[in-house]
């Protein structure tokens, strides 16, 4: 199996955001960044795939510089290769990541793709839907089980749509399965995973050289705004069943929500 | 003719709230759009809702082998017919059927796209949407600037139109579900039928304070004695008391019910990112300190195990008297 993985790097969930002087995106400064936490299952799932089905695992993202660390966690918790596509800034729009990704995998011919549901910081849960458009392959989105069938010619990709239910879908391959959490326990870097890991080769790539440099934004981003503060409310006093009461009829008579 | 297209989400032939939601927003704004459905068993019915809320044309998709939503059969019969319009806008709910098929639909149609917006200007030129993100820590405009915009609304934050009674002109159209490689060949439904916490209009949550995942009983009583959806913190799901479709928050789902009661949860960043839209808060937690009381509407400091059950108790008495 020639599997890729896609993956983004992403502000820690921890982050306090704060807004630039002129509300044009967020303050990067003191960020502390980490692979997204939807992309470590599907690191993870692509390790799985390749110990019960073999081939390789090729960790594969686009961003900045900074963006080589996130390649090297993956290859620590070992993936084979990993590949950059090389952009100034995160600022590309979904479209023009989609469009590079797409370039990288079908020059690689990847058999098996997996990402994400969503990257945690835009929360936009768009690029894998135009990746595999883009490659004319099938997709699987919010995947908690992948069975693989023997011949390695199809999967059953186990979806959860609404309210608990499941859909089983069983797809040919090539095909991209974005992932949800729950599928699997990503595993942690080993020590001597950490230490091959920096020594490996990343391959990098601009956008020119993958013929999308000329590919336009579809849409632009600003005025940033920070929601609007909450305070601290009424406290409902008294034993466990006044307060119960009260409440009751504080959300009735005075909230009207029930 | 309208060159702004909504599609709408129907289920067990039941219409989703979130459409009409979008529709009401479109027409106080000065537009009527054209709504697309696909593969409804029964159009009439559908067609029937949409009239109600002032929809005056509907265009029904239709194909027996769309009757089962696949991702690629809606990706095809949509873009099959939106290819002979000039489309500007695509629109649809943030349902986790949209948000599976509207990617794979803006990458067909060339164009932009931005998932669960909260507010949009479709007069706007060009059409600008603004949508959350960082879970909910800070939002953004996105202005389409180039081709047609399609995106996604989050359920529940737009109010649901007044009544309209028109009776829409309904367009039958053969659609062409194309090559389907990834097929549907078993739907698990859920043990119980359950609303997706992003539609439900109260939500119900358990912490890791619920201890263990028999306990969460109580919060799945209290939740049906007042027709509420049942959540959970991450840890409560990471500790393995909830499944991971229950959970509030970054990496979880983002929320914005009309009431959010929040048992035994602390109120990390990560949850409070995923719920502070809701609009009335309610927290019930033992420890005074806990950071869920800085945003909570209503605060109740006291034990989860002794509240919540009085809690059930009370609506129990409100749904048997109203």
């Amino acid at each position: 199996m020639n599997t890729f993985v896609l993956l983004k790097q992403v502000p820690d969930t921890e982050t306090k955001i704060r807004l630039k002087g002129d509300n044009s995106g967020i303050e990067t400064g003191d960020i502390k960044w980490i692979v997204s936490p939807y992309d470590e299952f599907a690191i993870e799932e692509g390790l799985k795939t390749r110990e019960a089905h073999g081939g390789t695992v090729t960790v594969l993202t686009a961003g900045p510089d900074r963006c080589v660390e996130a390649l090297r966690t993956a290859l620590a918790m070992g993936a084979d290769n990993a590949m950059h596509v090389k952009t100034d800034s995160d600022n590309l729009d979904t479209f023009q990541v989609a469009k590079a990704l797409a370039a990288v995998l079908k020059q690689n011919n990847a058999d098996l793709i997996f990402a994400g549901k969503q990257a945690i910081d835009d929360d936009q849960a768009a690029v894998f839907g135009y990746v595999a458009e883009f490659l004319d392959i099938p997709s699987v989105s919010v995947v908690i089980k992948v069975e693989m069938a023997n011949d390695k010619k199809s999967l059953r990709a186990h979806r959860e749509v609404d309210g608990g239910a499941k859909h089983i879908i069983e797809s040919t391959l090539p095909c991209l399965v974005a992932v949800n959490k729950g599928i699997n326990s990503p595993r942690y870097a080993s020590l001597p995973g950490i230490m091959k890991a920096k020594k490996k080769e990343i391959k990098a790539f601009t956008l020119a050289d993958l013929g999308v440099a000329g590919e336009s934004a579809r849409v632009s981003e600003s005025a940033y705004a920070m929601p609007p503060e909450r305070s601290a409310g009424k406290k409902i006093e008294g034993d466990a069943a006044t307060q119960a009461k009260e409440l009751v009829r504080l959300l009735r008579e005075e909230a009207k929500v029930i | 003719m309208s060159d702004i297209f909504l599609v709408a989400e129907h289920k067990d032939g039941e219409l989703k709230r979130v459409t009409l939601e979008i529709l009401g927003e479109l027409i106080s704004q000065g537009v009527q759009p054209e709504v697309l459905i696909v593969g409804a068993p029964d159009v009439q019915k559908v067609a029937g809702a949409l009239g109600a809320k002032g929809a005056e044309k509907v265009i029904s998709l239709e194909n027996p082998a769309l009757a089962q939503y696949t991702t690629e059969g809606y990706t095809n019969a949509l873009f099959q017919y939106l290819s002979t319009k000039s489309p500007k806008a695509v629109i649809a709910g943030a349902t986790p059927q949209a948000k599976d098929f509207l990617p794979r639909l803006a990458a067909k149609l060339q164009a932009g796209m931005a998932n669960d917006c909260v507010e949009f200007n479709i007069k706007g030129a060009p059409i600008t949407v603004r949508r959350p993100v960082y879970a909910g820590k800070t939002s953004k405009q996105v202005s389409f600037v180039n081709g047609p915009a399609v995106f996604s609304v989050r359920p529940n934050v737009l109010p649901l139109p007044a009544d309209a009674q028109k009776s829409p002109q309904v367009e039958n159209i053969s659609a062409d579900p194309g090559n389907v490689r990834a097929k549907l060949v078993e739907v698990q439904a859920s043990a119980t039928k359950k609303l997706d916490l992003t539609e439900a209009d109260i939500i119900i949550s358990g912490g890791r304070s619920l201890k263990s995942a028999d306990n969460f009983k109580l919060i799945f009583d209290a939740a049906e004695a007042i027709g509420a959806a049942a959540g959970a913190s991450r840890a409560a799901v990471d500790a393995g008391y909830a499944p991971h479709d229950m959970q509030v928050g970054q990496t979880g789902k983002t929320v914005s019910p009309k009431l959010y009661i929040a048992c035994g949860i602390s109120g990390a960043i990560q949850h409070l990112a995923g719920m502070r839209t809701s609009k009335v808060i309610v927290a019930i937690n033992k420890d005074p300190e806990a950071p869920i009381f800085t945003k909570a509407d209503y605060g109740i400091v006291g034990d989860l195990f002794e509240v919540v059950p009085h809690l059930t108790e009370e609506f129990k008495k409100l749904r048997a008297h109203s």
